[in-house]
């Protein structure tokens, strides 16, 4: 076991020194206030297609509503802060559990039914869901008059740090690997690789496919919860389709059934976008949509099977299981 | 009584427009499996064709809608052999996101200043509308125009699918590649006609649509697109009658919720009742529930 003892040491040295840079980089005044919120925005996004990366990458379900979770979970927190008015921690931090819980509560009454159907069936009901979510935010105002409606939500108490963004961030890339390398994470994997098998080894795969919709979609709701804490306008057009797509190619792009993949294809994405926005200045803005959209048809192109593929790095990658007959039998590591 | 009779033809005219898209989705869905969400680009790139065609470049609007759906069955070709061809036998999700791409490609590229621009634009109609009224019901020459082109255009689908030999490869390949490969089936071509002609009929379907709803901008074809995917999904995807049905269903639902209930709650009902079809009849309405084999 020596071997992942070091690589734990390693991983809290890294994330550690990470921080540290982030840090200095921000007391020196490298990174200014902007690239701080463009890294603010990628973490967000971290945590929010690590939800989605767990359902559709690792267990094989076809989600295209994952920003109506997300925004389901700004709603929510946001308007439990709001009511509330402090903006003080455990304001924000009972918000962002009802923004989890909330969201939990939907995926388990959405995926209920739909989670019956395979493949593209199932992508297409989440993307009506996803419409239907847009609409009940549209019309919000008509219900709680301080959600705002179409013409947005404004008025939660601006609390995130950095170091929050940060904190949920490892906390749950720490979850989301342990429950991948735990039974429930490994029968998800076998659901994706073949349901009926999954069945007749005597799982239940209604039951794992339940468990891991929920806990995707409650990820979506925790960033959508630090989202409304972080960004002082809520619409509900940033929680349509075109949101969900951005999930689904962060996961697809980084690789299926890669979490490593999924962080790094998250922050690049959104440095990117605003990169795209910084080097090509004032006069080639209209081009950045067409860049953007050359660079992904490229990139699915040149690496079909994602950028990461289905590998890990550090303490990402799985451990080798011990047989029954021990340490002995095991199988070698990779 | 009248009121409800002229929101059915409305219905009828937007499930029509719906019906010539969802065509395209479901043709190209039953070949290679491929959810093709440029499709609804393609509709746009169509309707604003059309629109200079018969605006700026002085073609009666006959010619101007049969200019673009040449123009667009080349670009459904086109990218075709660009972003999917090389990812045929890739896993699934990779090709799709690459329509994703595409639809991105498409709109931001006709966003810029010197292809469309990213502004609305109102349709001068190509023919004056004349409006008949029979029995109460106020009927316009545009939706008889509408009708007539979707039927002839729905006839010469089933004449094309049912009675000539490369319908007959579009049947073969959609069942099985190697196969149709083994009867000595050219599929490469036979998967660039299908997308050829679906976005032929995507374009007229623009073209139509620009003309009914006198307004368009790059950004027009993501909302029909969706609904005309749904609407094959509701049919039964893969199945032409399917996609038709579908389209109708769509046009009526979303009319009537418009008319009698609210035109905000529009688009929730519809995918509302998406969502309950799926729940009972998981392959849509007139698909067959097929056992997976282990």
């Amino acid at each position: 076991m020596g071997r992942n003892n070091n690589q734990l040491i390693k991983s809290i040295a890294g994330v550690i020194i990470f921080y540290a840079l982030i840090k200095t980089a921000i007391l020196t005044g490298f990174l200014n206030p902007y690239w701080q919120r463009v890294l603010d925005q990628s973490l967000i996004y971290v945590i929010g297609s690590l939800g989605l990366s767990l359902i559709f990458g690792f267990a094989g379900q076809f989600s295209i509503g994952h920003a109506a979770f997300f925004g389901l979970g700004a709603y929510s927190g946001g308007l439990v802060s709001k009511m509330l008015g402090t903006g003080s921690i455990p304001a924000f931090l009972l918000a962002l559990l009802v923004s989890m819980l909330f969201t939990a509560l939907v995926a388990y009454l959405i995926g209920k039914p739909v989670l019956r159907l395979q493949s593209d069936y199932l992508g297409i009901a989440t993307l009506g869901f996803g419409v239907i979510v847009k609409v009940a935010l549209d019309n919000a105002n008509k219900l709680i008059p301080e959600m705002g409606g179409a013409t947005g939500m404004t008025g939660v108490p601006q609390v995130v740090t950095f170091e929050w963004v940060f904190f949920f961030t490892v906390l749950a890339i720490i979850i989301s690997r342990n429950f991948l390398h735990s039974t429930y994470g490994r029968v998800c994997t076998s659901i994706r690789e073949d349901e009926i098998a999954t069945s007749a080894v005597g799982i239940n795969p209604a039951k794992y496919k339940m468990l891991v919709f929920v806990f995707g979609c409650a990820l979506a709701g925790l960033a959508g919860g630090i989202y409304a804490h972080c960004y002082p306008f809520l619409h509900p057009s940033s929680f349509d389709f075109l949101q969900s797509f951005n999930f689904l190619i962060i996961v697809v792009a980084g690789g299926m059934g890669s979490l490593t993949g999924t962080v790094v294809t998250a922050v690049g994405w959104v440095f990117l976008q605003e990169g795209l926005r910084f080097a090509l200045g004032e006069a080639f803005m209209d081009w950045r949509g067409v860049i953007y959209a050359v660079l992904l048809i490229i990139l699915v192109l040149v690496r079909q099977q994602g950028l990461f593929g289905n590998k890990e790095i550090g303490v990402l990658a799985p451990r080798a299981v011990l047989t029954k007959g021990g340490k002995k039998n095991a199988a070698p590591e990779s | 009584m009248e009121f409800f009779l002229e929101q059915v033809i409305n219905g009828l005219q937007l499930g029509l427009v719906y019906a010539l898209i969802a065509l395209g989705y479901t043709m190209v869905y039953g070949i290679v499996k491929l959810i093709n969400f440029a499709h609804g680009d393609v509709f746009m790139v169509g309707a604003f064709l059309g629109y200079f065609g018969f605006t700026y470049w002085g073609l009666p609007w006959p010619v101007a809608i049969i200019m673009s759906m040449v123009f667009c069955a080349i670009l459904g070709v086109v990218i075709e052999r660009i972003a999917y061809r090389p990812l045929r036998y890739a896993p699934r999700m990779i090709a799709l996101i690459s329509a994703i791409g595409v639809s991105f490609f498409l709109e931001y590229f006709c966003s810029l200043r010197f292809v469309f621009g990213a502004n609305y634009r109102v349709v001068q109609r190509p023919l004056s509308e004349v409006s008949w009224q029979i029995g109460g019901i106020t009927i316009t020459n545009i939706q008889v125009l509408i009708l007539v082109a979707v039927v002839a255009m729905l006839i010469f689908l089933q004449w094309i699918v049912h009675r000539t030999k490369m319908g007959a490869a579009m049947r073969t390949v959609s069942f099985d590649h190697d196969a149709a490969r083994l009867m000595g089936v050219n599929v490469d071509r036979t998967i660039s006609f299908t997308f050829a002609l679906g976005s032929a009929m995507a374009a007229m379907g623009g073209v139509l649509y620009a003309i009914a709803y006198p307004q368009i901008q790059p950004f027009m074809g993501i909302m029909p697109g969706l609904k005309a995917f749904t609407a094959a999904v509701l049919g039964g995807i893969g199945l032409i009658p399917g996609a038709v049905l579908g389209a109708l269903i769509m046009g009526q639902v979303e009319t009537m919720t418009a008319a009698f209930i609210s035109s905000q709650l529009r688009d929730a009902i519809a995918f509302g009742i998406l969502i309950v079809v799926l729940l009972f009849r998981p392959t849509g309405i007139l698909g067959r529930t097929e056992t997976e084999k282990v």
